[in-house]
């Protein structure tokens, strides 16, 4: 009776040290985050695991810098117009992919699967100019532009794997009573892709959001920056003193809402996600 | 519009396909495939906009000595930029010691992150595939690394890697497993493994994620039989679900092995410009921004794209080539 039994409490108790490991690998950094970002800037330099008292100076400081607000701002305007347009580009062609047979599917599919492999530094040089040339560098419309490249290709991916599920006896309803593709697109396809549609513009959101190498070549001047350029940007007096509290107080700043959203929409994230690989 | 409920039945009845026919027929089979390419038009030429176009002017970039400032009156050179005959010794792209530095630390960074996540991403997707109380919110707070911008992350993490007031090296000198601080960010031997540390920790979760996708759609008889068999569950997971569950850790290795080959933010930010964690798009980066080298730089991003290239086809070759070999 004991042996058997002690060993199914080991077995038990290894598997919560287990479960809690993860639990404090998982959060601690962000829990660091937040409690260093919660100190004022002199007792930042003693380590501790939590907080004696609440300090806002951080973030009074990053707040009253009207770069941090602007570039929140732009981050907002950039993260919601790309997943606008990726969501309209991509509602249309998974229609069409997905629901249409016709010659050359198989093709553009592959060059869709193909763009969402491209490294955005092959890119670089070539997407420079057409910013420059269209006269929108230094500006979030030249990112809104640029960041198709890697959320068109998914959002169209994810879309048609959903629209391909949909069944065929609505559409052909439609077709009988006359109904243009454009009609059946919206009155008959659009209630019911909702949810495919709110997870893959959640995953466009946060790819956008956290972009990093085209915004910060394509921007140059503070009022035109997103939040993660502005945050890898902010420096001290020297390259060995940078003010870890801003830093610390502006990076949960940016995260907490990814973070909420990521919380309420767990279940579909997840679907988007293995649907995006799983089907890929 | 919405079907009325009439003809929802009409198409059930058996005389259906025939009345279905005529309308899969010519005319509205032409409107629809006509219908199709206008709906994939927008999408085409967006991204021939910005994904086709850009790369093809690359790869000519790449021939040319352009700079940054004065992109359009760049010059033809032919193949100069990746290697040139000059003077009694050869120069270029190709013959640039820190050019091949970067290459390696990219595989290296590759090969090892990748082997990392997937490794502790399987262990962690066998916790949250087990029945518990709390289930629900251990996988969300393991979807928190994922949430954070890869930015932030870097920038959390060289926090707390902080050489003098870092709660990592503090940790390690309490516990006595070293005696002095490290420069983990700043040192050539540590950085490299700070940068993969990072990584790992933000990217286990999508690899476990995908792995938990492929436990739970497992056949739940083959365990009870091992259960009932007294097979020991370490047994059970190599000879069982691992081989089950390899196609879908495969997708995720190469979604991860794509990533990871072109990985700038995270070196950018850790350690920046530093050759000992150099990898092939922060060298590209460099070559064309910092030093407004077009020519050079568009070179190195071709050499990227073509190895990238490269090993997608491979890694899909061999793909293939395997399910054929465990179809016979």
């Amino acid at each position: 009776m004991t042996s058997r039994q002690l060993n199914k409490l080991a077995t038990r108790i290894g598997f919560w040290v287990l479960v809690a490991v993860v639990l404090i690998y998982a959060i601690f950094p962000f829990y660091y985050a937040v409690i260093t970002s919660l100190k004022p800037s002199s007792e930042l330099f003693s380590v501790s695991y939590w907080l004696d008292s609440l300090d806002f100076s951080n973030y009074v400081a990053i707040f009253s810098q009207g770069s941090f607000v602007r570039a929140i701002f732009n981050s907002i305007l950039v993260s919601i117009s790309v997943v606008a347009i990726a969501l309209l580009l991509g509602i249309t062609a998974s229609y069409a992919l997905g629901r249409v047979r016709f010659r050359g599917r198989t093709t553009v599919m592959l060059v869709i699967l193909g763009v969402s492999m491209f490294p955005q530094v092959a890119v670089l040089s070539g997407l420079f100019e057409v910013i420059r040339g269209l006269g929108l560098y230094n500006n979030p419309a030249g990112l809104i532009l640029s960041y198709t490249i890697f959320t068109l290709p998914f959002t169209v991916w994810v879309l048609t794997t959903f629209m391909k599920q949909l069944p065929q006896e609505l559409e052909e309803a439609a077709i009988m009573d006359g109904a243009t593709p454009w009609v059946t697109i919206t009155k008959v396809f659009l209630p019911l892709m909702w949810p495919a549609m709110a997870t893959t513009g959640l995953l466009a959101f946060i790819a956008a959001w956290n972009e990093f190498l085209f915004a910060l070549t394509f921007t140059l001047s503070d009022d035109q920056r997103t939040v993660p350029v502005a945050i890898a940007l902010i420096s001290g007096g020297s390259q060995h003193e940078l003010p870890w509290g801003p830093i610390m107080a502006a990076s949960v700043t940016v995260t907490v809402p990814l973070v909420v959203l990521v919380m309420i929409f767990q279940k579909r994230i997840v679907s988007g996600l293995t649907a995006g690989a799983v089907k890929g | 519009m919405t079907p009325e409920p009439d003809m929802t039945t009409t198409t059930t009845t058996p005389s259906a396909p025939e009345r279905a026919r005529p309308y899969r027929g010519t005319k509205v089979r032409r409107q629809r495939v006509r219908a199709a390419w206008t709906f994939l038009a927008p999408m085409l030429v967006a991204l021939a906009l910005v994904a086709g176009w850009p790369l093809l002017r690359t790869f000519y970039f790449s021939l040319t000595d352009g700079t940054l400032s004065a992109l359009g009156a760049a010059n033809f050179i032919g193949l100069e930029n990746y290697l040139v005959y000059d003077d009694g010794a050869w120069y270029g792209l190709l013959t640039d010691p820190l050019w091949w530095r970067s290459v390696w630390n990219t595989v290296f960074f590759a090969v090892v992150s990748v082997s990392l996540e997937v490794v502790f991403g399987v262990i962690v997707a066998l916790i949250l595939n087990a029945e518990f109380r709390g289930r629900m919110l251990v996988r969300a707070a393991v979807l928190i690394p994922w949430a954070i911008p890869t930015i932030v992350s870097a920038k959390m993490w060289a926090w707390m890697l902080n050489d003098q007031f870092g709660i990592i090296n503090h940790l390690l000198m309490t516990l006595g497993i070293i005696d002095s601080p490290i420069a983990w960010t700043a040192s050539a031997t540590y950085s490299m493994w700070a940068v993969i540390m990072v990584d790992v920790w933000k990217t286990i979760p999508f690899v476990a994620l995908l792995a938990l996708a492929a436990l739970q759609m497992l056949p739940k008889d083959c365990y009870e039989a091992a259960e009932v068999d007294g097979i020991h569950p370490v047994r059970v997971f190599f000879k069982v679900t691992l081989p089950l569950i390899t196609p879908a850790l495969m997708v995720a290795v190469i979604f991860r092995l794509l990533d990871a080959l072109r990985v700038f933010d995270v070196i950018y930010v850790l350690t920046s410009n530093a050759s000992s964690t150099m990898t092939m798009s922060i060298y590209a980066r460099q070559q064309l921004v910092e030093f407004q080298d077009v020519g050079y730089g568009s070179a190195a991003s071709t050499l990227l794209f073509l190895i990238i290239a490269l090993a997608t086809v491979a890694y899909l070759y061999l793909g293939r080539k395997q399910l054929q070999l465990g179809g016979d």
